[in-house]
């Protein structure tokens, strides 16, 4: 159980990219998929090759920023519809982390990684080291919470809000799109980085289906959590992946095979977005949440004023 | 402060469907004036607003904003010239962001944004004093986010975003047409009200005829992508809507006596 509370942390750094592209943006990335491998890849080569840690991490960020701008760059520029641009970019990815590996898995056995001070310590798997992957992903949350708040981070939520107002306003939202697609994929990378430490290796296909993951995370979060402020909606995104990881857990504690988590995930994915859409399932929600009243009835005077 | 020259367009060229929109338009705005732009349906009234905003592009012609020649420049680079409300009261504003968070998207247009915090103590107090000019109690609802305001209270919202950081010209695209006649009012008292106070060079496009009238120094009539009429401060005033329909029922008299020509 604490592994996969672990692991949903880890990817909670990823969901959070998604999070960007998918809710602030407004914009169905897929490059995800690639950008999370070739995250893995460049840091996981890099460490065999005797890089720093760190710095391979910080590597992997870069090259999930250079990913990222290029589905940005073919949306924008291009004007390739979003979800077949970042389907592009995933598919071209999987040669380049080919090559970047050379071969289709590269081990870490016996390297030293973020993870290997805390394996050697023998805190991995203890609430030890939950709190420091907690303390890891609440910095990252504040980190994206206050981004958004600073004017940059302001015009790519309007971008994503209402494009139009937003040009009007002299934002090139083209721009925006490509920057917050360079700095999800960005995160992508360092998750796929320290997934990568994590287990000991990259593969080839360890971001199969991590879009998945994230969009799982996103969608859970913001069933439980409102979204009334960013920095709730992105501490929900972390709670989210927590809970996917757990409902994993729990599937194959019940009896279902790693061969069946993708499915798992999409089915997930499904019940995230029709639950809510179910009317008892809003009762529910209702009597848990203290105030939802008042935004409700706001929202009927919208509709009767406009 | 604004001069259209020779502004032509034809939408679909060498097809069945050619139109031509714009035939010529030649149009200075002095520093301060505000003019009024009236026409049916299809006159080519809201295409001179959009080529003067940069959402369309010419055939042949050219905009010049103080001085500077903007005709190629991109819509988003131009917009630090050009404040803009829109006919839609939800295309103004970002609806998931708060209002303070709104004026702080306007208070910086044009101007690099950074990693600054948008809305910080200093700021707040400005956005403060101008969303009181407004009198409907917005500024003591700065968190609240804009979606759920009325219509009449966003666009009012867009037009005081569109005008606080004092653009060189301000476009009124039929800004009161989604607006049920009480809002409506309210929205065009306001925009006289800030008009002035800024000393803004305005064009805006209307239907109603009455306001056309009412606000501005200047007035235009649009047809088949001409002007047709242009009436100074003077000679508006002495206008009644009636003087005015008269005006159109001579255009489509002589475009009856067109057809019957063809006859």
């Amino acid at each position: 159980m604490i592994t996969a509370v672990e692991l949903g942390l880890i990817y909670a750094i990823m969901a959070l990219g998604v999070y960007l592209t998918f809710r602030i943006l407004d914009f169905p990335d897929l490059t995800v998929d690639g950008s999370f491998t070739t995250g893995a890849a460049v840091a996981a080569v890099s460490i065999v090759n005797g890089v720093n840690p760190w710095l391979a991490t910080l590597l992997a960020f870069l090259a999930g920023m250079a990913a990222g701008a290029i589905t940005g760059l073919l949306h924008t520029k291009g004007k390739i519809d979003g979800l077949l641009a970042g389907i592009l970019t995933m598919i071209a990815l999987y040669s380049i982390n080919l090559r970047i590996m050379g071969k289709a898995n590269t081990p870490l056995l016996g390297e030293d990684t973020l993870i290997s001070p805390m394996r050697n310590a023998g805190i991995l798997g203890s609430w030890t080291s939950i709190g420091i992957f907690f303390l890891v992903s609440l910095v990252l949350v504040a980190a994206v919470v206050w981004f958004l708040h600073t004017e940059m981070g302001m015009a790519m939520r309007a971008t994503g809000d209402n494009q139009e107002m937003i040009r009007s306003f002299g934002v090139s939202t083209d721009n925006q799109k490509i920057l917050g697609l360079a700095l999800s994929n960005g995160l992508v990378g360092v998750s796929g980085a320290v997934v990568a430490q994590y287990q000991g290796f990259a593969d080839v296909g360890m971001g199969i289906g991590v879009i998945l993951i994230g969009l799982a995370s996103v969608i859970v979060g913001q069933a439980i959590l409102t979204q009334r402020y960013i920095w709730l909606a992105a501490l929900a995104v972390v709670i989210g992946a927590v809970l996917y990881r757990l409902v994993i857990q729990l599937a194959l504690v019940a009896g279902l095979e790693v061969n069946d988590m993708k499915l798992i995930s999409a089915v997930l994915v499904v019940v995230a977005l029709l639950l809510p859409k179910w009317k008892g399932f809003q009762k529910i929600v209702k009597s848990f949440k203290r105030t939802p009243a008042p935004a409700a009835e706001s929202k009927e005077e919208v509709r009767t004023n406009a | 402060m604004l001069e259209i020259k020779n502004l032509s367009r034809t939408f679909f060229p060498g097809t069945v469907n050619e139109r031509k929109a714009l035939r010529n338009i030649n149009l200075t705005l002095g520093d301060g004036e505000f003019v009024t732009v009236i026409g049916s349906n299809g006159a080519g009234k809201s295409t001179v607003l959009n080529m003067v905003a940069g959402k369309l592009q010419p055939d042949v012609g050219s905009v010049t904003i103080a001085g500077k020649n903007v005709t190629k420049m991109a819509d988003f680079r131009r917009a630090k010239y050009i404040g803009r409300v829109f006919q839609d009261p939800m295309a103004g504003t970002a609806p998931t962001m708060s209002i303070e968070e709104n004026m702080a998207l306007a208070y910086a247009r044009g101007r690099f944004r950074g990693l600054g915090a948008g809305v910080g103590a200093k700021r707040r107090e400005l956005f403060v004093e101008e969303l009181k000019s407004l009198e409907l109690g917005l500024e003591n609802r700065l968190k609240t986010k804009v979606g759920l305001l009325s219509g009449g209270q966003r666009q009012a919202l867009s037009l005081l975003m569109a005008t606080f950081s004092e653009p060189k010209i301000l476009l009124l695209d039929e800004h009161t047409a989604a607006l049920d006649p009480q809002r409506a009012a309210l929205v065009s008292r306001l925009t006289n009200q800030i008009v002035e106070r800024h000393q803004l060079t305005t064009l805006m496009v209307t239907h109603n005829m009455e306001q056309a009238l009412q606000l501005g120094t200047r007035l235009i009539m649009m047809h088949d992508g001409q002007i047709i009429l242009d009436l100074d401060s003077e000679q508006k005033q002495q206008m009644t809507v009636k003087d005015l329909l008269g005006e159109f029922e001579k255009i489509k008299g002589a475009q009856l006596d067109d057809r019957t020509m063809l006859q």
